[in-house]
């Protein structure tokens, strides 16, 4: 401070002074938008669960910046034949609890993982886990299966000795609840780099460092997290601008420059992989069904228009579903802003008066969600598509978009599995309830061709002949403009100056707090 | 008295029981909670054993009425997010709001009423135009930009140097602009536990930092009101006929002004300000969305995002009864400061 110090703000230093110098040497003070809903891990497949998944918790392997995979609780792995892959555990690592860790517990978390409402969709090709020793663990699928490691990154071994059992009220600790209290929904004990010591729902979360952390080769220093959930995003950015806090996220493109230019703070940006999109209904709009009206739609929507004016930058226009550094991600595909070549193709389809279509969009799920939807709006308008424009809050959009209200419906995707298949398997595949394919296809563009390529994509084992097949059905569904991409939603994070962020984030923004080095004077 | 309290009683019961009946009601419009429990890439054959174990694919009325026989027990439902029943929840985030209201309330009683009674004793002096122009001021600014520009002033602090720095006058003026920033903008801080949920910020120095921001913008919309409404209460008082007498009379100004004259004027100050501390509590909704303060205005629409419907319809509920015992201790009040006004309504 200087020398213009008030008699209050003197005050107000003197009494936060004194309790700071009790504190630990390093306390990371966080700000997220949210706090996770839950301490059990396998409750809900969210954001917000797989960033405490890191905190407290190892998996198996874990995705680099460069989207390659990473040992962590298994140091080795290899393809015993098409069907069978074996890893190799670490020895040296025990849970919060004391107990060791062992081949059971990942057998043991698999198994559980498969009773999970919410992940055991995406672990059924996994057929079996055995333990063959005490640190051997062998997956069986019951085909070829490609991903087994992309899997492995949501593995996060939980300690089935801790779990095991029933506890005060007789309810098994291992019992997953979606509604009410459960044993694992307020209790922890992992692998991870932080343990969990205080916890107020919507409040404060507090974590304290694992003291016998087995990866002794992590640079992180840090001793004491402090987490608040700020969700207003104006008073997030204050939080860190005033010093309150030392790390948020996300930073809203509003405040991008404001956080840029102030000394104090850093900010980290990066292009994300989430892709925002319109559907076209095909069932609702006759006019759909024709390519040469998709493909006019797609020619009419000037997505850098929206990445540069509306969006600040904070967004990677796109033209297909799978961002750099994806299997399906074809490099030439450019995005085909062209009025002239759009009117045309209305024309040839015999619209040249255009027609009227219903819009929907949430307005406080992405990133300038609803502004986003009145840009396209304005842009087909030039068209001559008249568009009757509604935006709804999220909790009531995903209803709509079951009902699949409108003709053209907002949607923003982030692949689980971190692969192009999964954006065809959910979007643009032929809608079938029983098996759950195209399930958020509000579309209904449906080619059987690029379902039987995508499924047996997904039985290549050879990931230069799968990568070949998933860039063939991008191409197709470019051809075909299936879907209007738009862009893909950047991410941002910014700290104080002496937290060194960069090294720890990565595209799936689960930062490894775990290795955060914060610079002490 | 008794009489009066049974019937108002019964009141609280009939407005809880219509708030809840009109919160169920429109449930279905509050969105889908299944979505904000599962993520996104859930089958919908989950979601639906799971809206079946929620009972939410049940008919209107059997689900309501199954509300109300729990309600009849105390019971108020599990809140979908807390994972905790709702009425533990509330219990939880209700004193971090009654505190802020309190602070406010205080802001505001210290502050209106001397500047109230100043600005009608002395109508014309130049304070009073500027306390006048201040509060047409405060009335117009929105509460959420009250906040934001107070957590700029002092809680990031601003540097301005549009004088010459290095003349003396002008750095001394640049410094009378340039504020440090230092306050907390965000949150309770740590909040000394009194006894079970109720956690106090009233107790430290540390704490009362924490609830200076919140408690002035929370203030910052009825204080103008209320200076405005005691000023004209007050100028219609001085002009009334035993004022007039009592100066005849050689009574001193000081015992006109501040015994008989303010006496009077609170009277229509007290109903007015019964009625708007509960709307206090609606308006915590903006302010502790700003300040991030972990009261009920921000559980409430936190609920909302997350169609956390039986944590909604509770807090409802709760806010109801808060009205009813406001209104009711208003009348009490009343009663107390103007004998001639009977409760239960009969003549004297």
């Amino acid at each position: 401070m200087n020398s213009k110090k008030t008699l209050l703000a003197g005050l107000i230093s003197a009494s936060v002074a004194l309790p700071a110098a009790v504190m630990a040497e390093n306390t990371l003070r966080m700000a997220y938008d949210a706090d996770p809903v839950s301490l059990d891990i396998h409750e809900q497949l969210s954001g917000g669960i797989l960033q405490l998944s890191h905190m407290t918790f190892d998996p198996l392997v874990r995705w680099t910046d460069d989207l390659q995979f990473e040992p962590r609780l298994a140091s080795e792995w290899e393809q015993v034949d098409d069907t069978h892959m074996r890893m190799t555990l670490r020895e040296d690592v025990t849970f919060h609890s004391g107990n060791a860790f062992t081949a059971e517990d990942v057998v043991w978390t698999v198994e559980r993982l498969k009773q999970s409402p919410d992940f055991k969709a995406i672990f059924t090709p996994i057929t079996s886990v055995t333990a063959i020793d005490d640190h051997t663990v062998e997956f069986e699928t019951e085909k070829p299966y490609p991903l087994l490691l992309n899997l492995a990154t949501y593995i996060f071994p939980l300690d089935s000795e801790f779990y095991s059992g029933t506890d005060s009220d007789g309810d098994a600790k291992d019992e997953i609840v979606k509604n009410g209290n459960s044993f694992a929904s307020s209790n922890l004990s992992g692998t991870g780099p932080f343990t969990v010591t205080e916890r107020q729902q919507g409040v404060r979360m507090e974590f304290a460092r694992n003291t016998d952390y087995w990866d002794q080769d992590s640079p992180g220093n840090v001793d004491r997290i402090v987490m608040t959930p700020i969700s207003e995003s104006a008073t997030r950015v204050a939080a860190l601008l005033s010093g309150d806090v030392d790390f948020i996220a996300p930073v809203p493109p509003n405040d991008l420059e404001r956080v840029r230019e102030d000394e104090d703070a850093k900010l980290v940006t990066m292009s994300g992989t989430r892709i925002i999109l319109f559907h076209m209904n095909q069932d609702r709009v006759d006019a759909f069904k024709d390519p040469r009206v998709r493909q006019a739609f797609t020619y009419a929507i000037n997505q850098d228009a929206i990445a540069d004016r509306l969006m600040k930058g904070f967004a990677t226009p796109a033209a297909q579903f799978s961002p750099e550094g994806y299997a399906g991600h074809v490099e030439d595909l450019e995005r085909r802003y062209d009025l002239e070549k759009a009117n045309q193709l209305m024309a040839e389809a015999g619209f040249e008066d255009g027609f009227e279509i219903s819009m929907m969009a949430p307005n406080n799920r992405y990133v300038n969600d609803a502004r986003i939807a009145q840009a396209v709006a304005t842009m087909l308008a030039r068209i001559n598509v008249d568009v009757d424009l509604r935006t709804l809050p999220k909790a009531q959009y995903w209803g709509e978009f079951d009902d699949r209200s409108a003709d053209m419906m907002m949607i923003g995707w982030h692949a689980d599995t971190e692969d192009s298949a999964n954006f065809h398997e959910y979007l643009t595949a032929c809608q079938d309830a029983d098996s759950g394919a195209g399930q958020y296809n509000a579309g209904s563009y449906c080619n059987p061709e690029l379902d039987a390529l995508v499924a047996e994509a997904n039985l290549e084992v050879d990931l230069e002949k799968r990568a070949e097949m998933l860039q063939q059905v991008e191409q197709t569904l470019y051809d075909e403009a299936a879907f209007v991409p738009l862009h893909w939603q950047d991410l941002a994070w910014a700290s104080a100056q002496n937290v060194n962020i960069e090294p720890i984030l990565n595209v799936m923004n689960f930062p490894y707090l775990g290795d955060l080095v914060i610079d002490t004077e | 008295m008794i009489a009066f309290l049974v019937k108002r009683l019964f009141h609280a019961l009939l407005v809880m029981f219509v708030i809840s009946l009109i919160a169920f009601a429109i449930q279905e419009n509050l969105g889908d909670p299944i979505q904000q429990m599962v993520g996104q890439s859930v089958p919908e054959s989950e979601r639906e054993a799971l809206r079946e174990e929620l009972g939410l694919n049940d008919p209107f009325f059997v689900q309501y009425l199954r509300f109300a026989g729990n309600a009849a027990q105390l019971d108020f439902g599990y809140s979908y997010n807390f994972n905790q029943p709702t009425m533990e929840v509330i219990a939880r985030h209700l004193p971090a709001t009654l505190e802020l209201v309190a602070a406010a309330t205080f802001l505001i009683v210290f502050l209106s009423v001397p500047i109230g009674v100043y600005s009608a004793i002395k109508p014309r002096a130049w304070l009073s135009r500027f306390f006048m122009g201040v509060s047409i001021v405060g009335i117009s600014i929105p509460v959420f930009l009250t906040a934001i520009v107070l957590i700029q002033l002092f809680a990031i602090g601003v540097s301005w140097t549009p004088f010459p720095a290095d003349t003396g006058w002008g750095s001394w003026l640049n410094g009378v602009i340039t504020t440090d920033g230092g306050m907390p903008a965000y949150g309770r801080g740590n909040p000394v536990p009194v006894f079970g949920t109720w956690t106090t910020n009233f107790a430290t120095l540390e704490g009362l930092t924490y609830l200076v921001l919140p408690a002035i913008s929370l203030a910052s919309i009825m204080l103008p009101l209320f200076i405005r409404l005691i000023r004209a209460e007050m100028l219609e008082v001085l002009q009334s006929d035993y004022v007039k007498f009592a100066r005849a009379k050689g009574i001193p100004l000081r015992r006109i002004y501040f015994l008989h004259a303010l006496k009077n004027t609170m009277l229509p100050v007290i109903t007015v300000g019964g009625v708007q501390i509960g709307t206090l509590v609606a308006y915590t909704i903006l302010t502790e969305t700003v300040f991030q303060w972990p009261g009920m205005g921000l559980m409430f629409l936190d609920a909302i995002e997350r169609s956390d419907i039986p944590l909604i319809v509770a807090y409802l509920m709760i806010v109801g009864l808060i009205f009813v015992i406001t209104n009711t201790l208003v009348d009490l009040i009343y009663g107390l400061v103007n004998p001639t006004v009977k409760l239960t309504g009969r003549p004297a």
